[in-house]
């Protein structure tokens, strides 16, 4: 099952691949493109990533929140072109009831943003681009993000 | 006479834009760790060196320090800071 994909997520299938009569709590984060950041008007995103080595630690994820936790997980993030208010990713847990199905939720949407090799790339309102750091320490874009539309 | 040791590094990224390329070969002599590929990698090409000299790694395709040992044929990828979600 690929984690990463370059069409709409649907947490509807992903709702319905871990739901069962069993699992009374089902709790779902989606994580949307927001059109701003620092004040400044963005236009849309764009997501890249080390993708097997970022399949690989979506598996580790699941399979770390799965050893913690009596849930069913499942997960999906977007690659490519993304507009405002499309979903980029979605974790979806259920279990017996809500409380487990809130915590390996939030573990797995927590570790993906430090551990899975995704990144995205903003493009704002004035025309420049910029990929998003985080942590805010990794070298400046090189001059020539600048000029580019 | 000392092995050499052939790794190939990946640029993601904003470290992709200053190395100027996705991947490159980099030759070290035996024993080396990811921290000399790296350096090594930092210098061969125009930008580069705006890489941090102590970038987030992995190797194989796993989280790794700069300490670990590289062997022959090693995948030794430079991580920018993650920003999924």
């Amino acid at each position: 099952m690929a984690f990463l994909v370059r069409r709409p997520v649907d947490e509807r299938a992903l709702i319905q691949r871990v739901a069962a009569p069993d699992r009374g709590g089902i709790a779902c984060f989606l994580g949307t493109v927001r059109n701003h950041q620092a004040n400044r008007e963005v236009r849309r995103l764009s997501y890249s990533a080390y993708e097997p080595m970022a399949e690989a630690e979506c598996r580790r994820l699941l399979d770390e929140a799965a050893a913690r936790w009596p849930v069913a997980m499942a997960l999906e993030h977007r690659l490519g072109d993304l507009a405002i208010g499309d979903v980029a990713v979605a974790v979806v847990a259920a279990a017996a009831h809500r409380e487990p199905a809130f915590e390996a939720c939030r573990y797995v949407m927590d570790q993906l943003k430090h551990r899975v090799p995704i990144w995205k790339r903003e493009h704002f309102a004035d025309g420049t681009v910029a990929w998003v750091d985080p942590t805010g320490t990794h070298a400046p874009n090189p001059p020539a993000e600048v000029a580019r539309g | 006479m000392p092995e050499r040791i052939r790794v190939k590094v990946l640029f993601f990224a904003s470290y992709s834009d200053l190395a100027g390329r996705e991947s490159a070969e980099v030759i070290v002599g035996s024993p080396a760790t990811a921290g000399d590929v790296v350096r090594q990698a930092r210098a061969m090409f125009p930008g580069a060196e705006r890489i941090p000299e102590r970038p987030m790694v992995a190797l194989n395709q796993t989280h790794s320090k700069l300490a670990a040992q590289v062997a022959d044929g090693d995948e030794l990828a430079l991580l920018p800071p993650m920003a999924g979600g």
